[in-house]
């Protein structure tokens, strides 16, 4: 999924000092479901930035709106059409606490309105609810070699990405990057490919990655089929 | 195979080969390391000249490389790191390298930027070791670039790579040699090695996969204790001898500055000496000695094992 964080309180409040009517607009998607940008969340930033508001004296109490709503997926444009054409227009500014890419499509849709980020966009991870903890797992790199790695990326998991690891700086398969807390990638898929008895492909020498694969922007386009709705 | 450097004619006419270093600083005057170079000399072949070590954002290898060359009349081993430059710029340094007479490349990955003294930088990594290795011999052999664009005048020169031989597990280490050797590797230097078990397990995984590249083994003589210590304590995955690094601090305790000195070139010629013997009686082609600005001692140690001292 995609892991967001949401941003310190008073950067929020900053970025928001001129708003007075705003919808706090949480996404019960990725962000909703390891509760940092859900419902609840959206419910409480929301009164957080009401009191913070109310403290800073920025805006005239009776002017101010701060509410909170939340939608199934902010990054699909006929949910959040379908969820906010009736509510949208008591706003000025949205605050989104969605990934970026949840931000833009409610700004896409809803060009009228200011759309800001409460959230950083941190990574494509991997959920561990019993140490409660996020690990990025995937670049969204355009080009998997995850076959031929023991299923572990070297592009996300190696802080060099490289194609052809290990290097120099690992000891006892810990990475010097991070301070040896992170394992080396390259001795993950090293210890996995052994253990299957696929070594030959460790062997493989990797040429260089056609990089214009993941070139920014990128688009698949006429590519989703719906057999039903929007859902 | 045709030699094109004095190095890789030495180590195809079977000598064993001594190769140096030498490390230019954040400074645009390279009177220190070109002076450094000179004594170095009809001892060593060759000198690396590293490229922004430890991720330091230091003067460019390929300047003092050329400068080295022509103004101390020593060979230089041009370093090249993956960590700061994309394919198109790694391949502008090799056409520069060669315009300038350059005969060596040590291919390297580099250390991961955030580790340097520019932390913040973009690390790059467009390629790694064993892709500039595959690019520099398709730009000499083929004479074409990694796109396969063709070269007018194509580089003639060597490239050599990088294996620690203290990696664990050293398999790993030793399959990416491989896959250096595949990309045409034409010599390799080792990291830092103080025993001999270190060189035999190498050479024995190294053979178990027919690799046949020229390894030459990373020595390190320590100056004094402080570059010991700091080397022990910082260089991952590689500690200096405990005994030998008990004998380096009671010479730093010696108050005489002559003295100390002179017991610290006693204690490495001893220590490395017999090093040097055991190593030359292995299956390696030659030793890389890394003791930068101690040129004294490179001497020393290079003349008394070929029976000149």
């Amino acid at each position: 999924m995609i892991v967001v964080e949401q941003k310190p309180l008073e950067d929020i409040l900053d970025m928001v000092k001129d708003c007075d009517r705003m919808l706090v607009l949480g996404c019960d998607g990725c962000s909703g479901i390891y509760q940092v940008g859900g419902e609840k969340q959206a419910e409480m930033l929301s009164s957080m930035l009401r009191m913070g508001k109310k403290t800073k004296g920025e805006n005239k109490e009776g002017d101010l709106k701060i509410e909170a709503s939340t939608v199934l997926r902010q990054c699909d444009k006929e949910i959040v059409r379908e969820a906010l054409e009736g509510s949208i227009g008591g706003y000025d500014a949205v605050l989104s606490m969605a990934c970026g890419a949840g931000v833009q499509t409610v700004a896409e849709v809803f060009p009228e309105k200011l759309v800001h980020p409460a959230v950083n966009t941190k990574f494509i991870g991997m959920q561990d609810r019993e140490m409660g903890d996020l690990h990025e797992r995937c670049r969204a790199c355009g080009d998997c070699i995850l076959a031929e790695t023991g299923g572990v990326c070297p592009i996300a998991r190696c802080a060099k990405s490289l194609l052809n690891g290990p290097c120099g700086g690992q000891v006892e398969g810990k990475c010097e990057v991070g301070g040896y807390e992170h394992d080396c990638a390259w001795i993950l898929i090293y210890n996995k490919l052994k253990e299957f008895e696929r070594l030959d492909q460790f062997l493989k020498l990797r040429l260089m990655r056609d990089n214009r694969i993941s070139e920014s922007p990128r688009d698949l386009k006429g590519s989703i089929k719906y057999s039903g709705g929007g859902d | 195979m045709e030699a094109y450097s004095n190095l890789m004619q030495e180590i195809l006419n079977g000598k064993f080969v001594f190769t140096g270093e030498l490390e230019p600083e954040k400074t645009t005057d390279l009177n220190e390391l070109v002076e450094g170079a000179k004594p170095l000399v009809g001892y060593a072949v060759a000198c690396n000249v590293t490229d922004n070590p430890q991720s330091m954002a230091y003067m460019s290898s390929l300047v003092a490389s050329y400068l080295v060359q022509r103004d101390a009349g020593m060979e230089t081993i041009y370093q090249l790191r993956c960590s700061d430059r994309n394919r198109l710029a790694l391949t502008a340094d090799v056409l520069g390298a060669a315009a300038l007479g350059l005969k060596n490349i040590l291919a390297l990955t580099g250390d991961h930027v955030s580790l340097g003294d520019n932390p913040g930088a973009k690390a790059v990594y467009d390629l790694d070791a064993v892709l500039l290795t595959y690019m520099i011999r398709k730009m000499v052999d083929e004479g074409v670039d990694l796109a396969g664009k063709p070269i007018h005048e194509p580089p003639k020169l060597h490239v050599g790579v990088a294996v620690n031989p203290n990696a664990d597990p050293l398999e790993a280490e030793i399959i990416k040699l491989k896959r250096k050797e595949v990309a045409g590797a034409e010599f390799v230097q080792t990291q830092v090695v103080y025993e001999m078990e270190k060189v035999d397990s190498l050479f024995e995984i190294y053979n178990q996969y027919g690799i046949k590249v020229p390894v030459l083994i990373g020595i390190f003589p320590m100056k004094n204790y402080g570059v010991a210590d700091y080397f022990d304590k910082n260089i991952p995955g590689v500690s200096v001898p405990k005994e030998l690094l008990e004998i380096l601090k009671m010479a730093s305790e010696i108050t005489d500055k002559k003295e100390r000195k002179e017991k610290y070139l006693e204690i490495n010629l001893e220590y490395f000496e017999n090093f040097v013997r055991d190593i030359m009686k292995s299956e390696a082609k030659g030793v890389h000695v890394m003791a930068v600005g101690y040129e004294q001692m490179v001497r020393e140690l290079i003349a008394r094992v070929r029976g000149e001292g």
